[in-house]
């Protein structure tokens, strides 16, 4: 299937004149891989099943069948607290715009997943380290409000460090007005699936992302409520390298299913097929034009 | 080391030579009323001088006195008190105290996040930091409460919910999760005060609430002053310029909406009086019972949804950032 129009237009393809730009290391096993096989591979290390944190637009890409109608990238952050560390808060969000080629931490919009009409949510860890402020608070908290209008199932894909501290107690309401939402959502009926991605800690893993009917993890995530470095600290001695992975939640028994990137799709058919009760047409009439108000 | 703690200690001096010559004073074989006048002068100099505007720092060091009410000195003023407890899966938490209680012939559902007075409690105690069993006993509790009908009060007092290998493993991301559903969704009226400390998700998991109460001097962030500034300057040591960009203090909160009412304290913090914070603290929240509870449980619902609902002000930015950029 040919990339589709908004895709080719926002995701951020490397110039291939740029040798440097055609190969990229493992971060894992430091293998030196050719970047069209690594992108050929849905971004996972051929060599060791890394699987690199993905590009929220290459995400929809695998997973959307066609269009995919994009809401709420109108609503762009302020300043609210004035905030000033190391560099100006608006100084960060115009680095991570350059890096990201987004406007902020997530995308969500709406579209068909196998046949499926769904709300879709992703985060991206490269505005931010996805992390929640008061415009992903609302762009999420948007997108399940309109789920519930349209009768739709939502999907959300985290990737977070948590709450983003330089919005302050904003950013942590962020996690009372979304779980509202989810709340709403869930109790019209409708079906709420949350994959977690690499990373997904803090105020997104302690709100949204660990109350949907499913929960799902790709292979390898990272995630937790406690950043690893602040729990060593505090018992003061190196934590097992499997704690706090996919594998070791499913182990315990927080979450459903582990599922590996090429393998999400189907999974992900399959969870809305059980749901919903068979495949639904993509009917025209439920994804209209879509203005956010 | 606790600012306030070191800088009352002048005050404190001060305070028990002025008391010896009181009570000299009283046997009468001296007369020192003007050198007693002479003290009491300095004494309420210094402690303006001290208390008079706290810095956001000074404010973080007051929400962690030793001595500042905790959860159950507040608990304990009420009429009626019957104690729960567990999480009916795998332990009770002792950094959490709830159950049944009655505040002014009502009955109500309270919950508490309870540090330790010294150090021995505050190792039975993990300092008020919840773990996973407490987030669950929490929920249950509120469940119930949305189940009988009665109220459900909360007393916030945490740094942050327990960071530890065991926490993880029981999932605390969930345990808050489930926390924050259930207060959304209950059909009964909801009133937090934060006493102390309010930190981050840990707090926010007793916090969302109808009605919020902050006493004057607690603090409310959504990252401990050290962890921000570990986390954005790699240097734990600008908690201080970290406490003040975070916009922890009651007004602030208050300017952004994100609390409803502040309780005042008096000049050098709650524990000086505690008896008359407390009775205020509990005189707020019965009020605040009074006027939800008058509502129909849609319109609560609604309230609720909507008062969330509005935090963020993204209209505003959007408009900003369209103009920056």
């Amino acid at each position: 299937m040919p990339m589709p129009e908004w895709l080719r237009r926002r995701r951020a393809e490397p110039e291939a004149a740029d040798e440097a730009a055609l190969w990229t290391k493992c971060p894992k096993c430091s293998e030196v891989l050719y970047r069209r096989d690594l992108i050929s591979n849905l971004f996972v290390c051929p060599r060791c099943k890394y699987h690199f944190r993905l590009n929220a637009f290459d995400r929809i890409s695998m997973l959307i069948d066609g269009d995919f109608v994009e809401i709420g990238n109108d609503v762009l952050p302020g300043d609210p607290l004035g905030w000033v560390d190391k560099k100006t808060y608006p100084q960060k969000l115009a680095a991570d715009r350059e890096k990201s080629q987004l406007s902020e931490g997530v995308v969500c919009g709406f579209g068909t997943l196998a046949g499926f009409p769904i709300a879709l949510g992703v985060m991206d860890f490269n505005f931010r380290g996805g992390t929640m402020g008061t415009v992903v608070g609302e762009r999420l908290t948007v997108l399940l409000e309109m789920a519930r209008e349209r009768g739709l199932p939502c999907i959300i894909f985290s990737a977070s460090g948590g709450a983003r501290m330089e919005e302050g107690m904003l950013a942590l309401m962020q996690m009372a007005k979304t779980t509202a939402a989810v709340a709403r959502l869930m109790s019209a009926g409708n079906y709420f699936i949350s994959v977690l991605t690499d990373p997904t800690t803090g105020g997104v893993a302690a709100s949204f992302a660990f109350q949907a009917d499913v929960i799902v993890a790709e292979a390898r995530a990272m995630i937790g409520f406690a950043g690893r470095r602040v729990i060593e600290q505090t018992i003061r001695q190196k934590l097992p390298e499997n704690f706090q992975t996919a594998e070791f939640l499913l182990e315990k028994g927080h979450i459903d299913m582990v599922v590996e990137r090429s393998q999400m799709k189907p999974a992900l058919m399959r969870l809305l097929d059980y749901g919903l009760g068979g495949r639904k047409e993509p009917a025209e009439q439920k994804i209209p034009e879509l203005v956010v108000t | 080391m606790n600012v306030i703690v070191e800088r009352e200690k002048g005050l404190l001096e001060l305070e028990k030579r002025i008391n010896a010559l009181r009570s000299l004073n009283a046997e009468q074989t001296l007369d020192l009323a003007a050198e007693i006048a002479a003290l009491e002068e300095k004494y309420g100099q210094l402690q303006r001088e001290i208390f008079g505007s706290m810095s956001p720092w000074e404010k973080v060091n007051m929400s962690r006195h030793p001595n500042r009410p905790v959860s159950s000195d507040f608990i304990s003023e009420l009429d009626a008190f019957d104690e729960l407890h567990g999480d009916r899966h795998f332990r009770d938490d002792p950094a959490i105290i709830g159950g049944f209680a009655k505040l002014n012939g009502r009955r109500i559902i309270v919950i508490g996040q309870q540090r330790g007075r010294d150090t021995k409690e505050n190792l039975r105690r993990n300092f008020g930091m919840v773990t996973p069993e407490g987030y669950r006993k929490v929920k249950r509790l509120i469940d119930l409460g949305a189940r009988l009908g009665l109220p459900v009060v909360s007393f916030v007092d945490t740094k942050g919910a327990d960071p530890g290998i065991s926490s993880e493993e029981r999932s605390q991301s969930e345990a808050i999760a489930q926390c924050l559903f259930s207060l959304t969704v209950a059909r009964v009226p909801t009133v937090a005060a934060i006493i102390g400390e309010g930190g981050s998700g840990g707090a926010l998991a007793l916090a969302l609430a109808d009605h919020v109460i902050m006493l004057e001097n607690s603090v409310y962030s959504v990252a401990s002053p050290e962890g921000c500034a570990a986390i954005l300057w790699g240097d734990a040591g600008k908690a201080e310029e970290a406490a003040a960009r975070l916009k922890l203090t009651s007004e602030d909160l208050r300017n952004f909406g994100i609390i409803d009412e502040i309780v005042a304290e008096p000049l050098g913090g709650a524990h000086r009086e505690p008896a008359a914070v407390i009775a205020s603290t509990l005189k707020a929240v019965s009020a605040a019972l009074d006027r939800l509870s008058a509502k129909a449980v849609e319109q609560l619902i609604d309230e609720r949804y909507a008062k969330y609902r509005r935090m963020g002000r993204w209209e505003t930015q959007s408009r900003e950032m369209a103009a920056v950029t």
